[in-house]
C-alpha cells in the first residue's frame, strides 16, 4: 500500500487510511520521514535571531490545524533563501509544512514566482498522497504560502502584486462563500446533507441550493475525481 | 529531540476500545467452536449440547443483572442492541407518543438513532451535560412530556467516564409513572463501558431495557445482549427463524454467548477489586502527569468522584492527539483521542464540546483506558515517553493557549 502510492503514476492519488494493514504505517514512508524529522521548523526562542521579511498565518487551533511560516526572501533576485514554521495539526499538517519548506528552498532557493505557482496537488504528490481527508493538510500549506508572499509583497511596498482570491457570496444570510464550500469539501463533506449540517447553508433560503450543489459536484471533482 | 526507544514493549492503554478475550473464557468457548457446533434449535444431541449451554449462559447473564432470563435477548454486540432498545421501543410504541430523550453525550449507537428517527417525525430532546460531563435526574424529569415514550441515557461514558446517576434518574422516572399512571417513558441505558467495574443491578437502577455487550469485558466482540423487562413492548429489527423469542432471528452465536456469559461472570466477581486497582494506575498516572508536564486539563469528573476508575482524559494544551498518538505509537503505546483527525468526521469529540470544552481542548485530548493486562511499570514506560513527545510538538506548535506559560524548549 504504502509502496505503492510511492509509485509516480499513483502520485497524486490520495491514500486509504484504512487499507493500512498492521505492518505498514498509516501514511506514506514520506509522511512518516518529514514527521518524524521534520525540517525547517523554527525552534523556540530561534525567531528573535531569524531574519525574515515574510510571514504567513493560516488556520486557528479551533479549527484543527494552524501554520506559521517565515520566509526570508533575497529583494533582488526574488529568491526565497530561508524558510522556518510552526505547526498545529496532526500528523499530515505537520509533514505537509516540513516538505513545504523542502521544496521552496531547496537547490539555493525557489523564484516567489515559481513558488505561487505550487499547489495542494503538487505537495500531496511530493509526500507520495494523503488519505482524502487529510488532503485539507496540504491545502493549508498552500495556503500559509501564499500569505507570507502577500505580507512579503506588503512589506516591500508592492500592493498591486499582492493576490487576493475573490469568493463569492453563496448565502448573504450566512455569509457563506464559495471557499468556504471548498474548505468543507476539503474537510470530507461530501453530500448536500452535510454540508448543510455543517455550514447551515441553504437552509433559510432554499433558492441557494442549486448553486450550492453545482459547486459541492465542481470541488468534489476537482479535488477527489468523482 | 525525541529520546530514543529502548526495549520497546506494547503497551495498551485502550480497554474502552476494546479487551482481549481473557484466556479463562476461550476456554469456556472452545468446545461450543469445535464439538458442540451444532444449531440449538436441532433436537440431535449436539443441538441439544449448545441448546443448553445457551440456556445456562441466559441464566448466568440474568443471575448478573438481578433479571429472568427470559428478559435476555443475546444480539450481535453493542451497537445493535442499543438499535433494537431504540428503534424497538420507538415503532412498537409510536400510537403513544413521539417524543424520545436522550443525552447530548451517548455513543453513536444511540445518538444516530435517535437523529434519525427525528427525520422520520419523532421529536427528540438532547439534554444537556455539565463541565464534568453529568447528567441531572430532574432534567431528565423536567424533559419528560405526556407523549415522551422512551427516555436513554448512558451508564458511564465511553471517553472521558462520567458515570451517570441512573439509579436515582430511574427512582424518578417510577415516580413519573406511578403519579401519571402510565407505563411510559421506558427507561433505557447503554451500559457497555459500565459492565467490568459498577453494579448492573437492574433492579437497583430501575431500568426498563440494559445495552451490554462482550468486548469491553474480555469477552467476544460481536456479542452482546439486551435486557428488555417482562412487558416492555419492542419491535424487533432482524426478522426470521425466530430465536430469542422472536426479538432476534438468526442462529445463536453459541460460543459467543458463552463466552460472554462467562466474561460477565469474571467481570462481575473482580469487579471491587479490579476497580480498587486500576483506580490507584488511573491516580498514578495523573499525579505523573502533573508532576511532568505542564499545560494540562483533566476531562470529565475528578478521579474520586462519578468516574469509572480505569478512564483518565487529559487535554495537553497547544499540540493536537493524533499527532500524539502517532508519536506513542512509535514506542508501543496505544491509546486514544478526541481530536477530529482520528475520526472520520473531522469534528472533534461530541461529548468533550457537550461538556463546554472549546474546540481547541477536544483537539489536544488523550484517552487512556486501563484494563487487567496493566500495571505501574507501564504507566513509568509511558512516562518515560510521553514529556519529551509533548515537548517535541509544542516546539513545532505555533500556539500558545496561555502565553505566560512558554514551553521551555530543552536541547
Amino acid at each position: 500500500m504504502t509502496k505503492e502510492s510511492l509509485k509516480k503514476e499513483n502520485l497524486e492519488e490520495t491514500v486509504d487510511i484504512r487499507a493500512v494493514d498492521g505492518g505498514g504505517w498509516l501514511y506514506s514512508d514520506i509522511v512518516k520521514d518529514h514527521f518524524f524529522n521534520p525540517r525547517n521548523f523554527m525552534h523556540y526562542g530561534e525567531e528573535e535571531k531569524f531574519k525574515f521579511n515574510a510571514m504567513g498565518r493560516v488556520g486557528s487551533p479551533a479549527c484543527g490545524d494552524e501554520m506559521v511560516l517565515w520566509l526570508n526572501i533575497d529583494e533582488k533576485t526574488e529568491i526565497i533563501n530561508e524558510c522556518r514554521w510552526r505547526t498545529f495539526g496532526c500528523g499530515s499538517a505537520i509533514s505537509s509544512t516540513s516538505v513545504l519548506s523542502e521544496m521552496i528552498t531547496e537547490k539555493g532557493g525557489m523564484k516567489l514566482e515559481d513558488a505561487l505557482k505550487i499547489r495542494p496537488q503538487d505537495i500531496l504528490a511530493r509526500l507520495g498522497g494523503l488519505p482524502d481527508r487529510k488532503v485539507h493538510c496540504s491545502v493549508l500549506g498552500d495556503k500559509a504560502l501564499q500569505a507570507a508572499i502577500n505580507d512579503y509583497f506588503r512589506r516591500t511596498n508592492q500592493h498591486a502584486r499582492v493576490i487576493t482570491a475573490g469568493a463569492k457570496i453563496i448565502d448573504e444570510d450566512l455569509h457563506i462563500t464559495d471557499k468556504d464550500i471548498e474548505e468543507a469539501v476539503l474537510e470530507g463533506v461530501k453530500t448536500l446533507e452535510d454540508l448543510q449540517k455543517k455550514l447551515k447553508v441553504g437552509i433559510i433560503k432554499k433558492d441557494s441550493i442549486p448553486g450550492i450543489e453545482e459547486l459541492l459536484r465542481f470541488y468534489r471533482e476537482k479535488y477527489y475525481g468523482v | 529531540m525525541l529520546p530514543k526507544v529502548k526495549n520497546k514493549r506494547d503497551i495498551y492503554l485502550d480497554h474502552a476500545a476494546t479487551t482481549y478475550v481473557d484466556a479463562q473464557v476461550f476456554k469456556a468457548m472452545k468446545p461450543y467452536c469445535e464439538k458442540y457446533f451444532g444449531n440449538p434449535s436441532a433436537i440431535y444431541h449436539i443441538g441439544r449440547e449448545s441448546n443448553g449451554a445457551l440456556n445456562d449462559a441466559r441464566r448466568e447473564v440474568a443471575r448478573l443483572i438481578h433479571a429472568l432470563p427470559d428478559n435476555i435477548i443475546f444480539t450481535g454486540g453493542g451497537t445493535e442492541s442499543d438499535n433494537l432498545a431504540i428503534y424497538g421501543v420507538a415503532r412498537a410504541n409510536e400510537k403513544n407518543g413521539k417524543h424520545i430523550i436522550t443525552t447530548t453525550i451517548e455513543h453513536h449507537a444511540v445518538l444516530y438513532p435517535f437523529e434519525d428517527l427525528e427525520k422520520q417525525g419523532f421529536e427528540v430532546t438532547y439534554l444537556p451535560v455539565d463541565e464534568f460531563g453529568l447528567v441531572k435526574a430532574k432534567d431528565v424529569i423536567k424533559a419528560i412530556r405526556p407523549d415522551t415514550i422512551l427516555v436513554s441515557v448512558m451508564y458511564a461514558n465511553n471517553e472521558m467516564g462520567a458515570v451517570e446517576p441512573i439509579a436515582e434518574i430511574g427512582k424518578e422516572l417510577l415516580k413519573y409513572r406511578k403519579e401519571k399512571n402510565t407505563v411510559f417513558p421506558y427507561f433505557h441505558s447503554d451500559a457497555c463501558q459500565a459492565a467490568g467495574y459498577l453494579d448492573m443491578d437492574v433492579e437497583k437502577l430501575h431500568l426498563d431495557l440494559m445495552t451490554v455487550n462482550g468486548s469491553k469485558m474480555y469477552g467476544p466482540k460481536g456479542v452482546g445482549f439486551l435486557y428488555a423487562r417482562r412487558g416492555v413492548k419492542i419491535k424487533p429489527l432482524i426478522l426470521g427463524g425466530g430465536q430469542e423469542r422472536n426479538m432476534r432471528s438468526g442462529t445463536e452465536n453459541v460460543a459467543g454467548i458463552v463466552g460472554l456469559a462467562k466474561a460477565f461472570q469474571l467481570a462481575q466477581e473482580k469487579r471491587e477489586k479490579e476497580s480498587k486497582r486500576v483506580g490507584e494506575l488511573s491516580k498514578y498516572l495523573w499525579l505523573m502527569i502533573q508532576e511532568k508536564i505542564t499545560r494540562i486539563k483533566l476531562n470529565g469528573p475528578e478521579l474520586d468522584g462519578d468516574r469509572l476508575p480505569n478512564n483518565l482524559n487529559v487535554t495537553f494544551m497547544d499540540v493536537e492527539g493524533e499527532a500524539l498518538l502517532l508519536y506513542l505509537d512509535e514506542y508501543g503505546i496505544m491509546c486514544s483521542t478526541g481530536s477530529a483527525c482520528t475520526s472520520t468526521s473531522l469534528e472533534p469529540s461530541h461529548v468533550l464540546r457537550a461538556m463546554g470544552l472549546p474546540y481547541e481542548y477536544a483537539h489536544g485530548s488523550l484517552r487512556f483506558t486501563f484494563g487487567h493486562c496493566n500495571s505501574k511499570a507501564d504507566i513509568d514506560y509511558l512516562m518515560k515517553y510521553l514529556p519529551d513527545v509533548v515537548e517535541t510538538l509544542r516546539e513545532m506548535s505555533p500556539v500558545r493557549m496561555c502565553e505566560s506559560a512558554h514551553a521551555k524548549f530543552k536541547k
